[in-house]
């Protein structure tokens, strides 16, 4: 642990030490902070408990290799992630991915924002005595859970995007599951409305409390519901619209105060924006293949393979192969579908890879040390609005296939580093709600 | 019948002591109080076991004591950093006896992938681990898994009276 | 495309070192002495109006031979007129860049964070201590030549020495 700077203001005054292990601070912040009785007068931040150098891990490996590490920055909504460094990527190439790859894109990242606020929210409602709302939205978070399981194969941790597109299709069904969900995630929104919104305990906790005016908020570069809680109606899905987010009717909720109150209402109206995007999202989607094309016999990858190596290479060309039996939303038509087919950023399907030489050297050239996703040499920043604010990735290509320098633009950095001001002038109990309304995830403050 | 490698096989003291050495085995294991000791994204899962969906209350393990004084597992949730080291060999230093330590997810266990300058590999380098939970991050399942071996070792364990 | 950087060069002939446009993104490379003067027009000229400073990081070129060896990248953003700009400063290894808390106040977190990875200093930053790192590393992690698996515990196996 460092040793604080921070200068008393007052003989008097009392320092107190809160964290960095307290169940309040949300994964590792330390707040050193002055007090004279109840009421802060100064405060020290801390943070960096939490480094675990995804800026140096990722030059040492290719640029697919770093999509895992980006998963673990926001964790509570790591698909936002995966696309926003994937785009950078591409920008780096001057590519476009598919269309359906970018409605898909769109629906997983506003699936993935839902479950951040659901996760905020309930948090913070847990540390001011309203476990109910805890257990509610956590349940409700499990179904999306569930619903992203099926179509990546994991619950938290997916790594779904890939440069010029994503991993594979949507499952069938998936469509009716999404609408089924997002029906139930409606109707305990509006139970948890009902619980907090006009609850009088609940409001007086977070009415006028952390309060932050609209140019403090500019000046701390502080975006996403924060600053739209002080009115500013910054959203870089509308300022500077990527994917097809130009094709979709949403509203931006804005707040007027600045208060954690505030925060909470733009997070809730927040949610349903989402929803509205994914059923519009739905309605807008080309549609994709369904059935796999075949042009002579399908036989499992194995087989292919195997008589392949015994030398039984007559008529191979036109056998298809079926591949990956348990991963649905992945068979040859769907890919082009969803990702790209520049050879220098994307790895071909895997039916092309077992059954053609081209296929297998192109794969080969993917994947090997020193080969790799190989974008010329230059530079890119590009933002996306993740649920903490701008989330921005800048890019350093030197031509090679191993990123030179991937920074990432943590939104929840410039949101703590004015939280000295935010606590300033509040008392000790306000520092809970404050910080819950922050949405300070570890991963991505740390980095 | 496996047992853990490490537990003392009970010599046969008689008949009152064994029964109560069972029964406060018994206690020990269906009253968990857990000290989470949250960092990364191993909390969401944390989290997901500790809710209505996977409950981790049936097992008796679903109050959390925010003090370590007052708890008696600890788990270490998420991945620990040089910077985070000092204060979790202090929090550990604080617990009372009995005591175990749980590592959840593999970033506890070995360090995950963060092969780096910032990441403890594996916490069992500067406090004694009773149950590895491996997983980045473990499902919910695995985590239960993982609790009742852990219940199981409890049971097992010559119990200091 | 608001050739933002055109209008820049025009604007600072002599402390703009160079300009270059590429995938929609407009760079301006300036010299340290002028970063003040010209951020402080960035942010107050009404034409440019650049009221955030969305990050603030650097980069090493010590593999790619750059000589100075640093360059502080700014990427700067307006709201009211919605167009982005990135800046970028040279600095020696051992040198120093003028700070831009006085204008801006995350630039104090993110100089502290820069100096504690790259060892780049800010001069007229108040308090330029480690934020990430902690008492007792020693070394700036993020450069080409801190190898990665270098660790200093404070604790346990191999702790460094109090």
């Amino acid at each position: 642990m460092s040793t604080t700077t921070y200068q008393k203001k007052r003989k008097e005054n009392m320092m107190l030490n809160v964290g960095p292990s307290h169940p309040a601070m949300h994964g590792i912040v330390r707040m050193v902070v002055e007090l004279d009785g109840e009421v802060i007068v100064g405060s020290d931040v801390e943070i960096g408990f939490l480094h675990r150098a995804f800026e140096k891990d990722s030059e040492q490996f290719g640029y697919l290799q770093v999509i895992p590490y980006t998963d673990r920055l926001n964790y509570v909504s790591p698909l936002i992630n995966n696309v926003g460094y994937c785009m950078a990527v591409e920008k780096l190439f001057g590519l476009k991915s598919p269309e359906r790859a970018q409605y898909i894109r769109v629906i997983m990242c506003e699936l993935s924002r839902v479950s951040d606020h659901l996760t905020c929210i309930a948090a913070s409602a847990m540390e001011l005595g309203a476990f109910t709302v805890f257990l509610y939205m956590i349940k409700q978070r499990e179904e999306i859970y569930q619903l992203i399981e099926e179509v990546t194969g994991a619950r938290l941790t997916i790594s779904y995007a890939r440069v010029g597109g994503v991993k594979g299709d949507l499952t069938d069904g998936f469509e009716s599951k999404c609408h089924a969900v997002m029906k139930k995630t409606r109707e305990v929104l509006r139970e948890c409305d009902q619980l907090l919104t006009h609850n009088r305990i609940f409001v007086d906790r977070v009415k006028n409390i952390g309060i932050i005016s609209k140019e403090d908020a500019i000046s701390y570069s502080m975006t996403g519901p924060f600053l739209r809680s002080t009115g500013v109606d910054f959203d870089v899905r509308r300022a500077t619209p990527y994917l097809v987010y130009d094709r979709f009717d949403f509203e931006i909720p804005v707040g007027s105060t600045g208060d954690c109150l505030d925060r909470y209402l733009v997070r809730m109206d927040e949610m349903e924006q989402s929803m509205r995007i994914v059923e519009q999202a739905f309605k807008q989607m080309p549609a994709g293949h369904v059935l796999v094309n075949e042009q002579g016999e399908v036989v499992k990858s194995e087989d292919l393979v195997d008589s392949a190596k015994m030398g039984n290479t007559e008529g191979i060309v036109t056998k298809s192969a079926i591949v990956e039996p348990t991963l649905e939303g992945y068979h040859k038509d769907n890919r082009a579908e969803v990702g790209t087919c520049n050879k220098r950023a994307a790895m071909p399907p895997k039916e092309e890879t077992y059954s053609n030489i081209e296929g297998l050297m192109n794969h080969f050239k993917t994947v090997m040390v020193g080969h790799g996703t190989r974008p010329p040499a230059g530079e890119a920043y590009h933002a996306v609005e993740g649920a903490n604010g701008e989330l921005g990735f800048y890019v350093v290509s030197d031509g090679t296939g191993t990123p030179y320098r991937v920074r990432v633009r943590p939104p929840c950095f410039t949101i703590m580093s004015g939280l000295h001001k935010i606590v300033e002038g509040d008392t000790l109990a306000d520092i809970i709600a404050s910080f819950g309304s922050v949405n300070m995830i570890g991963g991505e403050l740390d980095r | 019948m496996e047992t853990a490698p490490n537990i003392v096989p009970q010599v046969n003291t008689g008949f009152v002591t064994s029964k109560l050495e069972e029964m406060i085995g018994w206690a020990r294991k269906f009253s968990i109080f857990q000290y989470p000791f949250v960092t990364a994204c191993c909390g969401m899962e944390y989290m997901a076991t500790a809710c209505a969906h996977y409950d981790v209350d049936r097992f008796g393990a679903g109050l959390p004591r925010f003090s370590p004084r007052q708890s008696d597992v600890l788990f270490v949730v998420g991945t620990i950093s040089h910077k985070l080291a000092p204060v979790l060999k202090q929090i550990y230093d604080q617990m009372a006896d009995p005591k175990w330590v749980v590592a959840f997810g593999v970033c506890t266990c070995t360090g995950g992938f963060y092969d780096n300058y910032s990441t403890v590999q594996g916490i069992d380098t500067l406090i004694p681990v009773d149950v590895y939970i491996p997983g980045c991050p473990p499902r919910p399942e695995n985590v239960l898994d993982g609790l009742m071996k852990l219940q199981e070792k409890m049971q097992k364990q010559k119990q200091a009276l | 495309m608001q050739e933002l950087h055109k209008k820049l060069k025009e604007k600072f002939p002599d402390d703009v070192l160079g300009t270059h446009e590429q995938h929609g993104d407009e760079t301006a490379i300036v010299k340290p002495s002028s970063l003040l003067k010209v951020a402080q027009f960035l942010r107050d000229d009404p034409e440019f109006a650049m009221n955030f400073l969305m990050d603030l990081t650097a980069v090493d070129g010590l593999r790619l031979g750059w000589n100075p060896r640093f360059q502080v990248v700014y990427h700067f953003f307006s709201y009211g007129k919605n167009h982005r700009l990135r800046i970028k400063v040279p600095a020696a290894d051992g040198g120093s860049v003028p700070s831009l808390t006085g204008l801006w106040a995350v630039a104090n977190w993110f100089e502290r964070e820069c100096w504690d990875l790259f060892g780049v200093k800010f001069d007229g930053h108040p308090d330029l201590r480690r934020i990430m790192m902690y008492d007792g590393f020693v070394g700036h992690p993020l450069r080409k030549d801190y190898p990665i698996n270098k660790r200093q515990p404070l604790i346990g196996p191999g702790a460094i020495a109090k």
